[in-house]
C-alpha cells in the first residue's frame, strides 16, 4: 500500500518518500548522536547541504561552472552579521536582508558574467569570488578585517532564542529539507527542463525558444539565495564570522561536496556534504600523526585526489555511482537471496 | 602620505618589472598548455611552488645552487608530463567543467602533498649572486631582480628559438594550430600534449626558483602566483605570447605602484579586477559597434 496519493507520478512519489525518510532519519539521529561535538558537526552538515543544493542547481542542471560560490555564502554571512550587529536588526530580518542583497549582487554579476562560457566563465567566477574575499578582508570599518566580526546574535523562534545546539540542529535541518523540497520541485518543472536543455546544448535550447540568458541568470540568483541563507545560518550559529569562509578554498570545498554527491543530483547534496565533512574530520585526526607536522589543512591532499578520481571515474558522483553498482549487483532481491532464510510463523 | 621623490617611482617601476617577468613565465607556460591541449591548467601555480620547494630541498642536500635549480626544473617538467598522462589524457572527451575540476583537484593534491612533506614553515633559497644592490637612476635594484629579468629574457629567447627553429617546436605549434591536420602529417598530438605540459611546468618552475630568494618559499605560494599567471595569459587572449609578455610586465608595474602608493592589501585585488574587466571586454561585440545599422 502506498502512502502517497495515487495521482502522484512515480518520480514525485519517490521524492516524497525520500524526503520523508531523510526527515525521519534527521529527526531521530540526535537520539543516538547527542554529544555537543556531534551535534555541531551535524548542524554544519545541514548548512553545507543548503549551499551544495544551490550549486547543484547551477552546475549540475544549468551546466554553468561557479568557482565563487563561497563568495555568496560570505556575503550572506557578513550581510547577516553586519545588519544585526551594526544596525540592530533581528536575525530574521538580517537573513532576509542579506539574501536580498546577495541575490541582487548575483543578478548584477550574472548579467555580464554569463556572456562568458566554459573556461572563461570559470575564471570570471573565480575572479568575482576572490574580489569578494579581498573586500571582506580589507574593508575593516564594516567587516572587522581578517580577524572577523564577533557578537552576532542567535536566532529566536516565536520569542524563544535557539540557544541549545539541539534546537538549532532541528531548525537548520528543517530549512535544509525545505531547500531540498524546493529544489526538487524546481528541477522537475518547466524551469528545470529548460536548464537541462541549456546544459546539453545552449544553441539547441535557444532554437526551440528557451531564453537561455534569462534562465541561467535565474539559476545563478537561486543558487546565490541558497548560499546566502546558508551563510546567515552559519553566522547566527557560530555568532562569529571571518573572511576565510569566502576564500577560494571554501568555494572548492563546496564544489567537492557537489561532485561527491553528484553534480546533477539534488539528493546527492546531503550525502556529499556529510561525506566531505566526515572525511575532513577523520583526516584531521589521522594525517598529522603520519606526517609529523601538526598544523595545516592536511585534508586538502585527499580533497584533490578525490576530485580528480571522481571526475575521471564517476563524473555523476559517488551516490549515483553507488546506486548504479547496487542495481548492477541485483538490488534488494539479490541481497534477500543471499541472506539466510528466516522461517515464517504460520 | 609620505612625499615621493622621482627615484622612488623608478624604484617601484623596476621592482614591478621583475615581478611582472615572473608572471610572464607562468603565463607562457599556461598559454603553451592551453594551445596544445585545450585545457586551462589551474595547477600551474603549484608547479611554481614545486620548483621553488624542490630547489630548496636540493640545496639543503648540499648540492650546488645551479645543479639544484636544474634538477628542480627537470623534476617538475617530468611531473608535468605525468600529470598530463594521468589526469588529462583519460578525460579528453569530458566536458570543460569536468576538465576544470580535474585541474583544480590536481592543484589541491599537489599543494596538500607539499604541505604533507615540507610542513607550513616558510623556507628560503640563497640569492644567486649575493652582494650589494645595484644603483639604477637613483633607485636600488637587488642583484636577484637582475637575475629574474635576465632569466626571463633568456627563457623567452630560447622559447622563440625552440618554437620557430626546431622540428619538435614546429610540431608542437602545428598541434596548436590544427590538431587534425597535424595528426594527418604524422605528429602524435598526445605526445605533443605531454610535451607541452612538461614545458609549461618547467617554465613555471623556473619562475618559482628565480623569485624564491626574494620571497619566502611556502606550500601555499603557488595559488596567488598561478592566478596572476591566468590574468596575464588572458591578457594575451590565451593564445598570443607577445601580448602576454607586455601584459605581464604591465601588471607587475601596476601592482608595484598600487601597493607602493596606496595600500598593499588591495594589491592582489587589482589583478582580479583587471581579470574581470578583461573578461567582460572580451564579450563586447566590437565589430557590431562599427557596423552601420541596416
Amino acid at each position: 500500500m502506498s502512502l502517497a496519493p495515487r495521482f502522484w507520478k512515480e518520480k514525485t512519489r519517490r521524492n516524497a518518500y525520500g524526503l520523508l525518510f531523510l526527515g525521519a532519519f534527521v529527526a531521530l539521529l540526535p537520539a543516538w548522536l547527542h554529544t555537543p561535538y556531534a551535534l555541531s558537526t551535524m548542524v554544519l552538515i545541514g548548512i553545507d547541504t543548503l549551499i551544495t543544493v544551490g550549486l547543484c542547481l547551477l552546475m549540475g542542471y544549468a551546466g554553468q561552472i561557479s568557482l565563487g560560490q563561497a563568495a555568496f555564502f560570505g556575503l550572506g554571512a557578513y550581510g547577516s552579521a553586519i545588519l544585526t550587529t551594526r544596525f540592530g536588526w533581528s536575525p530574521w530580518l538580517g537573513l532576509i536582508g542579506a539574501a536580498v542583497c546577495t541575490a541582487g549582487v548575483a543578478y548584477l554579476i550574472g548579467i555580464p558574467v554569463f556572456r562568458l562560457s566554459g573556461h572563461y566563465l570559470a575564471m570570471g567566477t573565480l575572479a568575482f569570488g576572490s574580489i569578494v574575499h579581498i573586500a571582506l578582508t580589507e574593508w575593516k570599518a564594516y567587516t572587522g578585517g581578517p580577524t572577523g566580526l564577533p557578537g552576532i546574535p542567535r536566532f529566536s523562534l516565536a520569542g524563544v532564542p535557539l540557544k541549545s545546539d539541539l534546537a538549532y540542529y532541528y531548525f537548520v535541518w528543517a530549512i535544509a529539507l525545505g531547500g531540498i523540497l524546493i529544489a526538487l520541485n524546481l528541477v522537475n518543472s518547466r524551469f528545470g527542463r529548460a536548464l537541462r536543455a541549456i546544459r546539453d546544448s545552449q544553441p539547441a535550447a535557444e532554437s526551440v525558444g528557451v531564453d537561455a540568458g534569462r534562465y541561467k541568470l535565474q539559476a545563478l540568483v537561486i543558487s546565490a539565495l541558497y548560499a546566502s541563507v546558508a551563510g546567515s545560518l552559519y553566522a547566527h550559529y557560530l555568532i562569529f564570522v571571518n573572511p576565510q569562509i569566502s576564500s577560494l578554498d571554501a568555494s572548492i570545498r563546496v564544489l567537492l561536496m557537489a561532485a561527491v554527491g553528484g553534480l546533477a543530483s539534488i539528493w546527492g547534496a546531503p550525502f556529499g556534504a556529510a561525506m566531505v565533512t566526515l572525511l575532513t574530520l577523520g583526516l584531521r585526526e589521522i594525517v598529522p600523526r603520519i606526517s609529523g607536522y601538526g598544523s595545516g589543512e592536511h585534508q586538502i591532499i585527499a580533497y584533490g585526489i578525490l576530485l580528480v578520481v571522481i571526475m575521471l571515474f564517476m563524473p555523476q558522483g559517488v551516490t549515483v555511482a553507488a546506486a548504479h553498482a547496487w542495481d548492477r549487483l541485483g538490488g534488494w532481491p539479490a541481497l534477500r537471496k543471499r541472506l539466510p532464510r528466516v522461517r515464517r510463523f504460520r | 602620505m609620505p612625499s615621493f621623490q622621482p627615484q622612488d617611482y623608478v624604484q617601484l617601476f623596476v621592482s614591478g618589472l621583475s615581478t611582472g617577468a615572473i608572471y610572464v613565465l607562468i603565463a607562457l607556460g599556461l598559454i603553451t598548455i592551453y594551445n596544445v591541449t585545450g585545457v586551462i591548467n589551474l595547477a600551474q601555480g603549484e608547479f611554481v611552488m614545486l620548483g621553488a620547494m624542490l630547489a630548496v630541498a636540493l640545496v639543503r642536500l648540499h648540492l650546488p645552487l645551479a645543479l639544484s635549480a636544474l634538477g628542480a626544473v627537470l623534476a617538475v617538467a617530468l611531473l608535468g608530463g605525468l600529470v598530463h598522462r594521468l589526469t588529462i589524457l583519460p578525460a579528453r572527451q569530458a566536458p570543460d567543467v569536468a576538465l576544470i575540476i580535474i585541474t583544480i583537484g590536481t592543484a589541491i593534491a599537489i599543494r596538500g602533498a607539499a604541505l604533507f612533506i615540507w610542513g607550513t614553515m616558510p623556507r628560503s633559497l640563497p640569492e644567486f649572486s649575493p652582494g650589494a644592490p645595484i644603483a639604477v637612476w637613483g633607485a636600488v635594484l637587488s642583484r636577484q631582480r637582475v637575475w629574474i629579468m635576465g632569466t626571463a629574457a633568456a627563457v623567452l629567447l630560447l622559447l622563440y628559438l625552440f618554437f620557430e627553429h626546431t622540428l619538435l617546436g614546429k610540431a608542437v605549434r602545428a598541434c596548436s594550430i590544427n590538431r587534425q591536420a597535424a595528426e594527418l602529417i604524422g605528429v602524435d598530438a598526445r605526445v605533443m600534449g605531454t610535451l607541452a605540459y612538461a614545458l609549461g611546468a618547467a617554465l613555471s618552475a623556473i619562475g618559482g626558483i628565480v623569485i624564491a630568494p626574494l620571497t619566502l618559499v611556502s606550500y601555499d605560494m603557488g595559488l596567488m602566483l598561478g592566478l596572476k599567471g591566468f590574468v596575464v595569459a588572458i591578457m594575451g587572449s590565451l593564445t598570443r605570447a607577445p601580448a602576454a609578455v607586455i601584459g605581464g610586465l604591465l601588471l607587475g608595474v601596476l601592482e608595484a605602484f598600487i601597493s607602493g602608493l596606496w595600500a598593499s592589501g588591495f594589491k592582489d585585488g587589482i589583478a582580479f579586477l583587471v581579470l574581470f574587466v578583461l573578461l567582460l571586454v572580451r564579450t563586447v561585440p566590437w565589430q557590431d559597434l562599427w557596423r552601420r545599422p541596416a
